[in-house]
Formats: structure tokens, sequence, C-alpha cells
């Protein structure tokens, strides 16, 4: 236990003015109370999003249906790729801590090997999440669905591979009966959203007409998000009906049917504000990890080069740990509220 | 200029071998812990889905669940448990205060909100 009011205290960890408030050092109080005011800027964030979220009730996005894709194996695993992200955080804030276990002990390597770890932790993290803003932003092969009753749905199932586009009108770029093979998808999903695609005919970049040859979808389930004339929220479509909307959504030649991945203005998985939330809470937090990597290795400089073991104490490692659990247990925060509830 | 006078430690910097197996012991058993209630949320979040009748158990129990893996963080790596009473107090009352009344406010306007945006709607 730290620091009683009837201890004798050490003259050496008095203040300025030969006081000692909370037996605590100057920095170390000061750390607390800037970890005081960002707590209560993510409170507000996270309140906020709460907010909007309880505003919209059924039409928001369901965490275990929007996050569900790994790296290599692809879709059907649920919140499995945020928990590994959660789990490489806790593991980094406990390496963390066990190097400032290792400084009261004054052991520098031990310092040294637990700040590398958990610096390499952090990298980690950050690396995660660029993949997450990626995936997110690029969004799914389906995309979301304005039906023809004017009802909004998020598509699930199993996308037919696009094969080639033939080409029978020729554009700027485009011969005719030129066979397209690359960058398929892209094409595919920018005509799709811009209304280019009627009669299985896609209308390119460059003015041409190509004919599509696409394997079909299959096991298309269709989640009503918001009310049209025939569905209503929460309202759920499956076997060939299913398939028929989609086709005829992706058919229409309308454009504003698709929406594809995500931006400021609007994203497949749900209302706007829901993108804006995502980029914001998750960036700021991003950008917490960032920096506190950042600080990790400069300290962990100072570590090397014997400068606190100079001092007589590693509270610098103490001080930059704090900031570092902190960023921790933000994430276990935006984890439950943005990913699980 | 360096100030001599402010001296930048805190008691209890220090301790010995035997005391570190004790703390590294502690951290161990928290990572434990912590690990084994992610994995647990994990789980629960990916086979309950949030139209089935026991979400509501559910839910609150993640709730509940955070605040436990919260506040091991915050009073075992953190070491706010072994900071003075006045410290703790300090750091913890303004969220029990603030952050619950904003909480409770602003969910509750959100509903009216929602309500009325649904009555317009129609």
């Amino acid at each position: 236990m730290a620091g009683h009011a009837s201890k004798q205290i050490d003259a050496k960890t008095l203040w300025g003015g030969k006081m000692s408030p909370f037996s605590t050092s100057y920095g170390k109080l000061m750390m607390w109370f800037f970890l005081v005011s960002d707590a209560l800027t993510f409170s507000g964030l996270l309140v906020a999003y709460g907010f909007t979220r309880h505003d919209y009730l059924g039409s928001w996005p369901i965490g275990e249906e929007t996050f569900q894709s790994l790296p290599v194996l692809g879709h059907g695993y649920p919140l499995i790729y945020v928990a590994l992200m959660t789990f490489i955080l806790i593991v980094s804030s406990v390496t963390m801590v066990l190097a400032v276990e290792a400084g009261h002990r004054m052991d520098k390597k031990g310092v040294i090997k637990w700040m590398i770890a958990t610096i390499i932790g952090g990298f980690f993290f950050v690396g995660s999440q660029a993949w997450e803003w990626s995936h997110f932003i690029h969004g799914s092969e389906f995309g979301k669905v304005e039906l023809a009753d004017g009802s909004l749905a998020t598509v699930h199932g199993e996308f037919g591979e696009l094969e080639n586009f033939t080409v029978v009108t020729a554009g700027d770029h485009h011969k005719k009966n030129e066979v397209i093979t690359e960058d398929l998808m892209h094409e595919y999903q920018h005509a799709a959203a811009a209304g280019h695609i009627e009669d299985d005919k896609i209308t390119l970049h460059d003015g041409s007409v190509a004919k599509i040859a696409k394997h079909p979808n299959k096991d298309v389930e269709l989640y009503i998000k918001e009310n049209g004339g025939k569905y209503q929220m929460g309202d759920r479509v499956s076997g060939p009906e299913a398939i028929a909307m989609y086709e005829e959504a992706i058919n229409s030649g309308e454009a504003g049917r698709l929406i594809y991945g995500a931006n400021l203005e609007e994203n497949e998985y749900g209302p706007q504000q829901y993108g804006q939330f995502f980029f914001f809470i998750t960036g700021f937090h991003g950008f917490h990890v960032f920096s506190g990597v950042v600080i990790n290795i400069i300290i962990l400089l100072g570590v090397i080069g014997g400068l606190y073991h100079k001092r007589g104490h590693y509270e610098m490692v103490e001080k930059t740990g704090l900031y570092w659990h902190f960023v921790d247990l933000v994430w276990v925060f935006v984890f439950t509220f943005f990913y699980l509830v | 200029m360096l100030r001599d006078d402010i001296v930048e430690y805190s008691l209890e910097g220090h301790h010995s071998e035997e005391a570190g197996k004790t703390i590294r012991k502690k951290i161990w058993k928290v990572t434990a812990i912590l690990t084994a209630i992610t994995a647990l949320e994990v789980i629960l979040g990916s086979q309950i889905k949030q139209t089935s009748d026991y979400w509501e158990v559910i839910k609150w129990s993640f709730i509940a669940l955070t605040i436990v893996k919260a506040a091991y963080i915050v009073l075992v790596f953190m070491h706010l448990g072994e900071e003075r009473k006045a410290l703790k107090y300090v750091i913890l009352i303004p969220y029990f205060i603030f952050i619950i009344y904003l909480i409770f406010i602003l969910l509750w306007e959100a509903l009216a909100v929602g309500d009325i945006w649904a009555v317009s709607a129609s």
C-alpha cells in the first residue's frame, strides 16, 4: 500500500511546496488528471453513439452481422477478428505492466524486453485496425439493396463469381468482342451503384457496353432494415424469391439502388451516422494507440540509454504505462458498445 | 533550467525480488481472468442473436462483464488499488456521478426523439 497519512514521507518525494498531495509524484498525478479528462471525452463520444443508436433502434446495424470476416478465411466468423484485436491489446497491456514491475526491481534488461513486446503488440493492433477499416470501407460483395417496394435490406449469402465481360458496343478503350477479365468486381459494383447494369449488360467507365458472364448467387437472404411498401423492418426474405428480388435491383438500370462499403455520406451497414461514429470513435482510439506506441518508443530509447537507471527509478515507464493501460481500457468499452451490444 | 527542488518520483517506487514474484503472479492471474471474460463474451455474442428472448439478459451481462474487466485494468494494471483512498475517489467519482447521469438522461431522451421520428414518418 502506497503512502498513508501517518507514514513518514521521504523528503525527496516532496513537491516544490514541500508537500506531496496523495503521496504521489507530480508527474504521476498529472498523468492521472489527463486520463480523467480523456476518459470523459471518450465517455461523451460513446454516449453520443448510444443516443443516436436509441433513436434508430431497429435499423441500426448489429455487430455480429456487420463484422464477421477474417483475413484469408473470408466470411462467416462473427466477432472473431475484433476479439483477436481485443486480445492483442490486453496482452500488450500485460507486457506493459510487467515492464513497470521490472522497473521497480531496477531490472533494466527486463524493462527493455517487456517494453519491446508492448510496442510490437501496439503495432499489431494498429495494423489490425487498418485492415478492419479497409474492409469496412470496401464493404461486402452484395452491398445494401433498395428493393422494388422501397424497403432497404442488407444481403447475406454466397456471391456468384464474375467470369468476364464481353464487349458488345465499343467505347473509348475497349474494342468490340474484347473479353475483359481484370478488375471485374470493382467495375461491377461501381456500375450497379450508378445504375449502369441492365439486362445483364454493363456500361463500363469508358462508355463501352459489355455482356456479363457471372455464376448465379446462392442462398441469398435479405434482412430488411427499413420499411417499404411490402416489407417491414426486421423481416427476413430467403429462397428463390430473395435471389430474384436482388437481381431485379441490380438489373434495374436505376442509380442509387445499391450501396457498397462506407464513406462519410453513406454506408451499406445502416444509417449514415453509423459510418461516421465508426470512423470517429475507432479512429480516435486508433490515434491514441498510435501515439501510445510513439511515446513507448521514446521512453524505450531512454531506458536503453540508461537515463532512468541513472536517475534511480523507472517512474517514466510507469507513467507511459498508465497511458497505455488507459488505451486498453477504452477499447474494452468500445468493444462492448460498438461490437457486442 | 533544471530545478532540483522537484523530485519526480512517488513513494513505493521500488520493491524487492520477493515482492516482485507475488506481483507477477497476480498479473498473470488477472491476464487469465481478462482473457476468459473476453472469450466468454465472444462466444455468447456470436451464438445468441439479438432477436433471442434471452438477449436482454445477455446484453446486461455484457455490460456487467465490461465493468469487471475495466475494474481489473484500473485497479491492478494501473495500480489505482494501491493508491491512497482520496486519490481513488478523485479519479472515480466524476464517472459515478456525471457519466451515469449523462447515460441515463441521453438514452431516455433518445427514445423520445426516436418515437417522434416514428410518428412523423408514418
